[in-house]
């Protein structure tokens, strides 16, 4: 089985999370091999093949134009770690 | 026979005869719970109380009234949390609504009651991943009970649950089933609709039940099948009456055995175990024929390409803002997103939102995540040319039974392997059941259970219950 060359570090970073060098280095063998093994894909002869993303079709009906009741502020910002004034509080995002 | 060990069918005979009340069932339930749970571990929590608030209103004419359904903690029931088994999280999230399966449980007169153990975020086939505690199989609790619902059909099989909720991205409900000797149903992609469902993989994932037997599994499927405006992937198609004509048999039609499926890797025991129910199906009629799904042996990285790909993008939306845990004293919001993360996610979840990014990241999205829808759709071609030839395929679930906690610890490829049977029916979107068949002997002694798998087209629940039906019953 051949192996591949992942950087765990920096495909982690990618995702925004932070690893342990614990966690980089198993995962960094563990995952080598998991590529390894899904490489398999690159025999398969894919010519001419339309890829599909769904198994099945996606009904695209609109819906009618009229207004329905959904989850109140108070439902959504229930479960927010950190609010105030109706909105969810985060760290600044923005220099001023 | 105490009530939580009877079937749904059972129940409500006695339900409308006023010979029991649906408070009656909720006590049983929990003593079951209090006896099982401490080795067993299958419920996460329950709340009785609210319960039997539900109960006292249950309107027993409709087809599940008064019956109590335990659900996976990855499906939302307002008011009650939904873990997905994760410390991301416990503690912090209170379902805001019901899912729609739960709506429509509660419209045809069940009860939700109890949440049951999962891997986290569904992302595993022993439940060993879960963040919240160890679920074993009752039938040998030094063994797993298969995932990722191992606690639903742990809940079925040890007799505290009347029937249970699951989810399938690649034989979450069928696998368990298997390893828990309860029968388990993945419907079609779109039979079920996913909205309140916690995203794993959007393309793979179905709800389906969980039961003791077959024609509870055509109740439950009644009354969670449908269109649902919420969910644009579920299917305006008539929703048959499963429960009908369910004894038919299985005479006349045609079965086919995949001979990529029976070459080589089941374990001898379990392979005779599932070629019995298969000689049964036959003496009852049946006519066995040998097919082929060429694409078998691709089918395993396929799905490991796909699923963490999806898996990924899903889980980006827990990023310590709207809910969930967030990391104490960020520096900034990024500070903010990769420690929340770190800090909720157990290895398997991060495992697959690396590879899933990996898979998707420049430079790499066409040989990975491209290649694998291509082979998707050859796959689904398989499929669909097999099923030109019959009515419906049968194999084992898994290729071995119940594996010992903590077998595959540290070898996720090894794990992901025996996923072979399963992760076919939801690439291809069709559906799938496990039966129980004769249970092998393990080396200790125990009595360990075996399913047979029965696939069946796109929307063929209705002939693939029949033929459930008639391999439980033959």
């Amino acid at each position: 089985m051949s192996k591949e060359n992942i950087d765990v570090r920096y495909v982690a970073d990618l995702a925004r999370l932070d690893l342990s060098d614990q966690e980089t280095e198993t995962f960094q063998g563990q995952l080598e091999s998991i590529i390894g093994y899904i490489n398999k894909l690159k025999d398969v002869d894919i010519e001419g093949i339309e890829p599909i993303a769904l198994s099945t079709p996606v009904s695209h009906g609109l819906r009618e134009d009229t207004s329905q009741s959904n989850l109140g502020q108070a439902d959504l910002l229930q479960n927010a770690p950190d609010s105030t004034k109706g909105q969810i509080r985060v760290p600044k995002v923005v220099d001023a | 026979m105490s009530l939580a060990s009877q079937s749904i069918t059972s129940l409500r005979s006695q339900l409308t005869n006023g010979d029991i009340t649906p408070s009656d069932i909720l006590d049983s339930l929990a003593q079951a719970i209090d006896t099982t749970n401490g080795n067993v571990g299958a419920y996460l929590t329950h709340d009785l109380e609210s319960a039997k608030l539900e109960a006292n209103t249950a309107d027993l004419s409709k087809p599940l009234g008064g019956i109590p359904i335990a659900i996976k903690d990855n499906i939302n029931v307002l008011g009650q949390p939904c873990t997905c088994a994760s410390k991301f999280l416990a503690g912090g999230y209170t379902a805001p609504y019901d899912a729609t399966v739960i709506a429509q449980l509660r419209s045809a007169g069940a009860i939700p009651f109890g949440r049951t153990n999962m891997d986290e975020f569904a992302m595993g086939s022993a439940t060993e991943s879960s963040a919240l505690g160890q679920t074993t199989n009752p039938h040998d609790i030094t063994r797993a009970p298969g995932g990722s619902s191992g606690g639903s059909a742990a809940a079925v099989a040890a007799h505290s649950a009347i029937a249970a909720l699951g989810s399938d991205t690649g034989g979450s409900i069928r696998q368990p089933a298997s390893h828990c000797g309860v029968v388990g149903l993945k419907p079609s992609y779109g039979r079920v609709s996913r909205y309140g469902l916690v995203a794993f993989s959007s393309s793979l994932d179905q709800i389906g039940p969980i039961t003791q037997n077959v024609a509870d599994s055509a109740l439950l499927l009644n009354a969670i099948s449908g269109h649902d405006p919420a969910d644009s992937t579920s299917l305006q198609d008539n929703t048959p009456d499963f429960t009908e004509g369910l004894d038919r048999g299985v005479a006349g039609m045609k079965l086919g055995l995949p001979k990529e499926y029976f070459a080589e890797g089941i374990d001898p025991d379990v392979r005779k175990s599932v070629d019995a129910s298969i000689a049964k199906l036959e003496a009852a009629g049946a006519e066995l024929v040998e097919i082929s799904l060429p694409h078998t042996d691709y089918a395993v990285a396929t799905y490991y390409i796909i699923a963490p790909a999806e898996a990924a993008s899903n889980l980006s939306r827990f990023d310590g803002v709207r809910y969930g845990n967030r990391a104490e004293q960020p520096e900034d919001i990024l500070d903010l997103y990769r420690r929340s993360r770190a800090e909720g996610f157990g290895s398997e979840v991060k495992r697959r939102i690396i590879l899933g990014t990996y898979v998707l990241s420049s430079g790499y999205y066409d040989a990975y995540y491209g290649r694998a829808q291509k082979v998707r759709t050859l796959i689904r071609q398989d499929f669909d040319n097999a099923y030109e030839q019959v009515d419906a395929i049968l194999s084992p679930v898994s290729p071995s039974a119940a594996p010992l906690l903590g077998a595959h610890k540290d070898n996720p490829l090894q794990q992901y392997l025996a996923d072979i049977y399963t992760i076919s029916a939801n690439l291809a979107g069709i559906c799938g059941i496990s039966v129980p068949c004769a249970p092998i002997t393990s080396d200790t002694g125990t009595k360990l259970p075996v399913g047979l798998q029965i696939l069946g087209p796109h929307m063929g629940e209705k002939k693939l219950l029949q033929i459930a039906y008639a391999a439980e019953n033959t």
